[in-house]
């Protein structure tokens, strides 16, 4: 992105409209992925300038155990219900899980689920990190994960959505091949970097279980009829040009006794209907790459210094 | 403009937790527990809250206290309109199905309403001590003469008021300070409930007992935070039996449905039909142990000897 400009300059406008059809595999119309954060929340924190960790003095007991739910009791509900139904997951992973609980870590793996990095903590935030710093966290994530699994992680969900302008550009350099932070699309998206490439795969934050739960202030039900009507609607237009489907979860959430039940019958909906390819992150954006054109896959937007943005019709300054 | 660089270092990163409150378990390793019947524990926790007409914001403001300028008339009186009609209906819709709750009552509850005190005893159930009234609220900033006066007034004031000295122990609002636990335990309390990061009791490294009380599925949570409608609630709670009743089966082991009640919230005519309706589609299944939690925590105690305890 651009540092201080007004339009960051992300990536190039597409209208909806006008795109060549994406294929999915066996024809498949819309790309269904799993997004499980398995997360830790540290119970008290170093202090960020910019963002407090809790809302109470520590121990924010309710704040803290409620996330601890998910290591000790929902993570394995969540996970039954996906695994029963075919879903493969793609993890955001608070790293230093790896340290604290080798078990959950080690459970994700066992069912085949690929990792991405979603920073060392959940409370320990981006903003305002210099390049050392968050060149450290990267490097920390690549190696922490290889260590625990054997993974080379290809993707990043910054730490508590934190970032910094060079977030993208170092996720570039260091090789990732996508991005979860940025939500302006349906499909996968190109985002422009400094060097070398990195893929937009869209997550959500409407249908993110946190949103539903704590922002919408969904039922159990009325969650998993929002899943099936957004699976509905992007199914339908998928015929046209193969979209992404992103289900974001928590498992302190959506592993409360009275949220998985309607929350599997979600998943058996998607999964019965024939249209959604159930895959990982990594398996749609290598899909989406390798319909991309040649020349736009490989020419990369370099920064020139001091030149004026280029930017699309409507969004002059 | 950059972070101070101890930002980056992380010294709680290690096995296990980054503190020593209780140790991690998985709840669907663990030895399987076995209720008396039934498969799921269905504990009825009904919350009972005196607010003072004078708010306190130290260490902070209670939920559900005071909300306009003094003198709120209208939250003041809406609150004990629970203590003055909603319980009634609470303890009829109990009888009703035959089961027994746990209370958690303010002391200044206990002093005020002997009535309320009478008819929970008669009922067979249960007294948790929930602080002084709903001024007492407890967290790190609270210094340990202050924390440790509250709690020990509280527990000597429900005893002399009701006498018996509770067992548990339900801070409001959950919130405790890093000396509750040890505080609780030299005051001679059981269990508290205030960790909702599990589904079974277990037991803090002190030796106090955790009975959690999950706050997502509290009337407070779905109806009056999600402002979801009591029929929604119902549906929740029965939702959470179902998938827990199947839970037990498949993992064979028994589970636990704790239903936290407060009577300015659901206790009201037009919400309670949802509450007696719940209880009357509980007490048909075959699978549920209505208990107290002093009942369920000596239960799995008997099955979850403290170490070292065995033979001494």
């Amino acid at each position: 992105m651009r540092e201080s400009s007004p339009d960051p300059l992300l990536y190039d406008y597409h209208p909806y409209h006008r795109r060549p059809p994406l294929v999915w595999p066996d024809g498949k119309a819309v790309a269904v992925w799993v997004a499980p954060n398995l997360e830790y929340y540290e119970i008290d924190p170093p202090p960020h300038p910019m963002r407090k960790a809790w809302t109470r003095p520590a121990p924010d007991v309710v704040g803290y155990a409620h996330r601890d739910h998910a290591n000790r009791v929902s993570h394995w509900r969540m996970a039954d219900v996906m695994t029963a139904h075919g879903f493969p997951g793609s993890v955001s992973l608070s790293v230093a899980l790896c340290q604290h609980h080798p078990q959950v870590v080690a459970d994700a793996q066992a069912r085949g689920w690929e990792f991405f990095s979603h920073g060392i903590y959940n409370t320990r935030y981006a903003y305002d990190m210099d390049e050392a710093q968050e060149r450290a966290i990267i490097e920390d994530s690549i190696r922490t994960v290889q260590d625990a699994t054997g993974q080379r992680i290809r993707g990043w969900l910054a730490p508590a959505l934190t970032h910094t302008p060079r977030t993208l550009d170092l996720l570039a350099e260091y090789g990732f091949d996508y991005t979860c932070d940025l939500y302006h699309d349906d499909q996968v998206q190109e985002v422009k970097v400094a060097r070398g490439r990195l893929a937009s795969i869209p997550y959500s934050l409407e249908v993110n279980d946190h949103y539903g739960f704590f922002v919408y202030n969904m039922s159990g039900r009325e969650y998993a009829d929002t899943l099936i009507r957004q699976f509905e609607r992007l199914a339908a237009e998928g015929q046209r040009s193969g979209t992404v489907m992103c289900i974001p979860l928590h498992a302190y959430l959506i592993g409360q006794p009275h949220r998985i039940g309607p929350f599997e019958e979600a998943l058996a909906h998607i999964a019965a209907d024939g249209r959604a390819w159930l895959a990982t992150a990594g398996e749609i954006v290598d899909c989406w790459r390798r319909q991309q054109e040649p020349s736009r896959e490989q020419v990369a937007p370099t920064k020139i210094e001091g030149a004026e943005p280029r930017l699309p019709g409507m969004l002059g300054r | 403009m950059s972070l101070d660089p101890g930002y980056l270092d992380y010294p709680g990163r290690r096995e296990g937790y980054d503190h020593d409150l209780y140790r991690w378990s998985d709840l669907h390793q663990r030895t399987p527990v076995r209720w008396p019947q039934g498969s799921v524990a269905i504990w009825l926790c009904v919350s009972l809250e005196w607010f003072p007409i004078t708010p306190a914001d130290k260490p902070f403001r209670a939920p559900g206290h005071m909300a306009t300028p003094y003198p709120d008339l209208r939250h003041y009186t809406a609150r004990d309109y629970g203590n003055r009609v909603g319980v009634w209906r609470f303890l009829d819709a109990f009888e009703r199905v035959g089961v027994r709750a746990s209370f958690a009552v303010n002391a200044a509850v206990a002093e005020r309403y002997p009535e309320i005190i009478s008819a929970v005893a008669a009922g067979g159930h249960e007294i948790i001590a929930h602080s002084t009234d709903m001024n007492g609220t407890i967290d790190s900033t609270l210094a340990e003469p202050e924390e440790r006066a509250l709690i020990a007034g509280a527990l000597t004031r429900i005893e002399a008021a009701t006498g018996k000295r509770p067992q548990g122990w339900l801070s409001i609002a959950r919130s405790q300070s890093w000396r509750t636990p040890d505080i609780l335990r030299e005051q001679g309390v059981t269990y508290c409930c205030d960790w909702v990061n599990d589904e079974l009791p277990y037991r803090f490294s002190n030796g106090l007992i955790n009975l959690p009380l999950n706050h997502e599925l509290s009337d407070r949570q779905i109806i009056a935070t999600q402002q979801q409608s009591a029929e929604s609630w119902r549906q929740s709670l029965g939702d959470a039996f179902d998938w827990l009743a199947r839970e037990a089966q498949r993992e064979g082991g028994g589970r636990m449905l704790p239903i936290h009640l407060t009577p300015y919230i659901s206790a009201l005519p037009y919400r309670i039909a949802a509450v007696e309706g719940l209880l009357a589609d509980l007490a048909g299944r075959a699978e549920a142990w209505f208990a107290t939690g002093e009942e369920i925590v000596r239960c799995w105690a008997a099955q979850n000897p403290a170490e070292g305890a065995a033979g001494s």
